[in-house]
């Protein structure tokens, strides 16, 4: 289909281009003020965060489709790929990394063959949510948040190491709409071992850590919750008695809960009241503690709490390898946010059931179509099924798969769409005319129009 | 390709067509003018059946975010209708926020062939059109929303020249690929966010000091003076109160001539009469717009049964969530340009209050006696899902059944409004009028609404029947730029429709303040704000049609 798929090179970008207004593919806050200088097929990233720098400046190695290990055409290929689902009873279409374009093209083919779809990393959407498919909630977006938070809560997740321009965009801007409200910001930080380095500098009125142990945040918001819903949990006596329940749920004893001072706590849960703005942030894949989705549940039910009196909403980050885009899509087309099976000809939607990554260790379903267009670590599963990869060139494989096809990268080998871990705003991505590549949607359509 | 409709009843109000026996003739997806030496190449024999324009549905919540914030919040809602696919239709699920293939399959499997996204965030248009995008056999396009970004409350506040906040009204249609402008509580979804919790017509936003009655003649006289054929879409403030009749009233009077739609009006039409505070105003509205015919408005009627209400008003979303069922919701604030609040809701006939919300809704049908002004809808999902059309014009048009109905309904309810009184029956041609040529003349789409030469080809054959809402609910055929995609209620063949837009006049300087203020403010960029017309049309899947604007003027 293209030229440097098929091994002609001669399509090899040449010359230099400066492109501005870049959107990153590499984490869920698809930055898009990215300046970016390509010389040839090598990138240079003028102004991005350590992991847009590595994504985009990645040097990428020759690849060739292959099958079963050897060398073969696209034509080839997407004719094997083809064969291999055609033979399949239950196909799964995982890894799903990739823009709304190929979550389009993977839910056409799956819809077509009676498959399962579900999205690499899943699991972290999925403590979102089964938090909205049970008691929903209240929430806000990044530029709401950058102009009017006047508290930043950051819950267990280190943010600063897992989006390297948070703090810089939306907590440390140089300007806010409404400096008189969200001028100041105070940054507290739920969970020990968070990087704190980056809440720094003139916007910074104040810097709290309550340092508890991952597992036991839940105790802290606990006692968060119980405060901003007007029960005491300190000065001893009656009221101490009184909330003896809460306070052996909690674990606490003495003066500490969850190895936190309950002063501390008080007077953090102080500041949640008096703000004007408040926003609890968080990154789904972080939050590692177990049924994490109670965690956020916790957190959404104190921001519940909150706006009876002032305003306050969440802000839930993640969403990187395009899993808001696929999760979307997914749900617009089908009304369900992936792990949807079509076997029935239906849409059937079982969060658990059409956990990908359960049904193959379970040993369920007979082929896995595998996407995983934009960065390398969305390995392919260990799995006994025949494999099909559409990859970004340089694709960590435990395993070779049974048919691989290189792909491009939305927003660097092929224009596109994707949407932000907000689940507001969605972005173009651009070409940056890297490589001749062709896009996993346009590789997906070609085996279904095989099939 | 000729294609010829042979012998059809035909209702075509747009060019004066009440029931006559017509030949319509199609070529390359247009009607042409009748020839009787052409050669057919295909005759349908539609002898004793009612032929009319494509429906068109001008208010209904079928893209965007909102509306997939409510298809994610209640997935039992899809368990009893999931769709299985066909050889030509793809998978899906139905029903109060249908997917988006379903949502096309079923509009065009009821007769309609154009659908308009009413309330289109501008910091969410992306994903608006990509929705859009997917919903198939539909020609769609979009209302975008303003009246609570900071951008307008701020130049309102400093006074800026009008021209320039018409740039950027005219700026922000363009930029969304906007063919209309709404405004959801003027003001009021950005006062929640300063936890303003309430916002009357005349009352000051905290931060700007501007009144959502400043904003509604700003946004209303920008448009027309930008030459826009939609008047400002308006949903007002206080939605859902009772009392809000007042308000709406004084909204009437504000426009000073100005011309207005008010949409979903039902739910504006509240008065406080009797033990429980609460009754119909639907009358005095009513007898007001006689006064204003610069106003339209559409109704919302709301449909006994479980729903999903989703809308930009996130104010009064808030407070409506104390009455969600099953008690699960969503409200967002967004990108300092607007915020959404979805609450999954049911409307039981028992219940005082919702018979009156129904009964009001009826009401408001049957006492403006002027069709062009009124459109036909629920809101959907809001009042109730589209599905319901049929069944709502049933109710319009055959009073036994209307009455038999009411009949099941709270009855204390039914005594604070006349609806038990009114006779009146909508005709076929009031129909017509109220679901193609109204809705087209008003959104100023030239060639669709009507059945005349040069039109469209979107045309819809009922089977006659005395049940009306058998007759609507599963048309005999319906075209789609001339080729037959539903036959006898289902869908027979898949094509894509266009996606239409308005681009009033703009100076382009206004770049350069917007340009600024997104580098300082925003998180996108002005650049990639803006949606591109080969976002939309997608390598051919998609089309855009620019209808045409008046001249921009000056006051």
């Amino acid at each position: 289909m293209t030229a440097q798929a098929e091994g002609d090179r001669s399509g090899e970008p040449t010359g230099t281009h400066i492109y501005n207004n870049v959107t990153c593919p590499f984490c869920g806050l698809l930055c898009d003020d990215l300046q970016i200088t390509r010389t040839g097929s090598t990138l240079k990233v003028n102004n991005g965060c350590p992991r847009a720098t590595a994504g985009f400046q990645r040097p990428l190695p020759a690849a060739k489709p292959l099958i079963r290990g050897s060398e073969a055409s696209l034509e080839e290929a997407v004719k094997a790929a083809a064969e291999i689902v055609r033979g399949a009873k239950l196909p799964l279409y995982g890894g799903m990394a990739g823009d709304v374009a190929n979550a389009r093209a993977m839910l056409s083919i799956a819809d077509r063959t009676g498959g399962v779809v579900d999205h690499a990393l899943s699991e972290g959407q999925y403590r979102n949510f089964r938090v909205v498919q049970t008691s929903g909630w209240i929430m806000s977006t990044l530029t709401e948040t950058r102009n009017r938070a006047d508290l930043f809560v950051i819950v267990g997740s280190d943010i600063h190491k897992l989006h390297g321009r948070f703090f810089d965009r939306i907590v440390t801007p140089d300007e806010t709409m409404f400096e008189s409200l969200g001028g100041k910001r105070t940054v507290i930080f739920i969970g020990e071992g968070l990087d704190t380095s980056a809440a720094t500098g003139p916007r910074i009125k104040e810097v709290i850590t309550l340092p508890a142990a991952k597992d036991r945040i839940p105790e802290v918001l606990a006692a968060i919750s119980a405060i901003v819903r007007g029960h005491p949990i300190s000065s001893g006596g009656e009221e101490v008695k009184r909330n003896s329940l809460l306070a052996s749920f909690l674990g606490s004893s003495g003066d500490e809960i969850a190895g936190v001072k309950r002063a501390d706590i008080e007077k953090v849960a102080e500041k949640f009241k008096a703000a004007n703005y408040g926003v609890l942030v968080w990154s789904p894949p972080a939050l590692s503690m177990p049924e994490a989705d109670l965690t956020v549940h916790m957190m959404t039910e104190i921001v519940r709490e909150l706006n009876t009196t002032t305003r306050f909403a969440g802000l839930s980050l993640g969403g990187n390898e395009g899993a808001p885009s696929a999760a979307s899509t997914c749900t617009w087309q089908t009304g369900y946010p992936l792990r949807v099976s079509f076997a029935s000809g239906a849409p059937e939607y079982d969060a658990n059931r059409y956990n990908i990554a359960r049904m193959l260790t379970d040993g369920e379903g007979d082929m896995l179509m595998w996407v995983a267009s934009i960065g390398t670590d969305i390995g392919l599963p260990q799995t006994a099924v025949p494999t099909v990869v559409l990859g970004t060139p340089g694709l960590r494989l435990a395993q070779p798969p049974t048919v691989y096809i290189p792909v491009g990268t939305p927003g660097i080998d092929h224009t596109g769409q994707m949407v932000r871990c907000d689940n507001v705003v969605s972005l173009p991505m651009q070409n940056l005319g890297r490589s001749q590549l062709p896009s996993s949607a346009d590789v997906l359509a070609a085996i279904e129009a095989a099939l | 390709m000729m294609i010829k409709l042979t012998g059809g009843k035909v209702y075509d109000p747009a060019n004066n067509v009440n029931g006559e026996v017509r030949d319509i003739y199609v070529r390359d997806g247009r009607i042409v003018a009748a020839d009787p030496n052409a050669r057919v190449d295909q005759e349908y024999d539609v002898r004793g059946k009612v032929v009319m324009a494509g429906a068109i549905d001008p208010h209904t919540h079928i893209g965007g975010g909102k509306v997939t914030i409510a298809r994610t919040l209640l997935p039992e809602d899809h368990f009893k209708d999931e769709v299985a696919h066909t050889e030509i239709t793809r998978a899906g699920t139905g029903y109060a926020t249908p997917s988006t293939m379903i949502t096309g399959y079923r509009y065009a499997e009821m007769g309609y062939t154009a659908a308009f996204e009413p309330a289109m965030l501008p910091a969410n248009a992306r994903q608006a059109h990509m929705e859009m995008g997917d919903t198939p056999l539909l020609d769609k396009g979009a209302f975008v929303m303003l009246g609570s970004d900071d951008f307008l409350l701020r130049s309102m506040a400093e006074k800026q020249d009008f021209e320039f906040i018409k740039d950027y009204i005219a700026w922000t249609m363009h930029a969304s690929q906007a063919i209309a402008m709404k405004v959801v509580n003027p003001g009021g979804i950005s006062a929640f966010k300063f936890n303003q919790r309430k916002l009357d017509l005349d009352e000051q936003h905290v931060h700007y000091g501007v009144t959502p009655r400043d904003i509604i003649l700003t946004l209303a006289r920008g448009l027309l003076e930008l030459g826009v054929t939609h008047p400002l879409h308006v949903h007002g403030c206080n939605l859902g109160i009772p009392g809000n009749v007042e308000t709406t009233l004084a909204t009437i009077k504000a426009t000073e001539g100005l011309p207005l739609h008010l949409t979903h009006i039902q739910f504006h039409s509240y008065a406080t009469e009797g033990d429980r505070k609460f009754s119909s105003g639907a009358v005095q509205i009513a007898e007001l717009l006689k006064k204003y015919p610069n106003i339209s408005i559409d109704v919302g009627q709301v449909m006994f049964g479980a729903t999903c209400t989703a809308s930009g008003d996130s104010m009064r979303q808030y407070v409506g969530s104390k009455n969600a069922d099953p008690k699960r919701w969503v409200v967002m604030d967004i990108e300092c340009d607007a915020g959404c609040g979805v609450v999954p809701f049911r409307y039981r006939d028992k219940s005082f209050v919702h018979a009156l919300q129904w009964a009001i809704g009826l009401e408001t049908f049957l006492l403006c006696d002027d069709p062009w002004r009124i459109f036909l809808t629920t809101d959907h999902p809001n009042g109730a899902p589209f599905y319901t059309y049929p069944h709502l014009i049933r109710l319009l048009m055959d009073r036994d059944f209307r009455r038999e109905t009411m009949l099941h309904v709270n009855p204390d309810a039914l005594m604070y409004s006349t609806l038990p009184h009114l006779e009146r029956e909508y005709t076929m041609y009031e129909v017509a009028i109220m679901t193609r040529a109204g809705p087209a003349r008003s959104l100023g789409l030239k060639d669709l609404g009507h059945v005349g030469p040069g039109a469209r080809a979107d045309i819809t054959v009922y089977n006659e029947d005395s049940n009306r809402e058998r007759m609507f609910e599963k048309p005999a055929m319906v075209f789609k730029n001339g080729d037959l995609v539903v036959r006898d209620g289902k869908v027979i063949k898949v094509v894509n429709g266009a996606t239409h837009v308005a681009r009033p006049e703009y100076n382009r300087d206004i770049e350069k303040s917007l340009k600024s203020y997104f580098d300082r403010y925003h998180t996108v960029r002005m650049e990639n704000f803006r949606l591109s017309d080969d976002e939309i049309i997608d390598g051919g899947r998609g089309e855009i049609i620019v209808q045409p604007t008046r001249a921009r003027t000056s006051s």
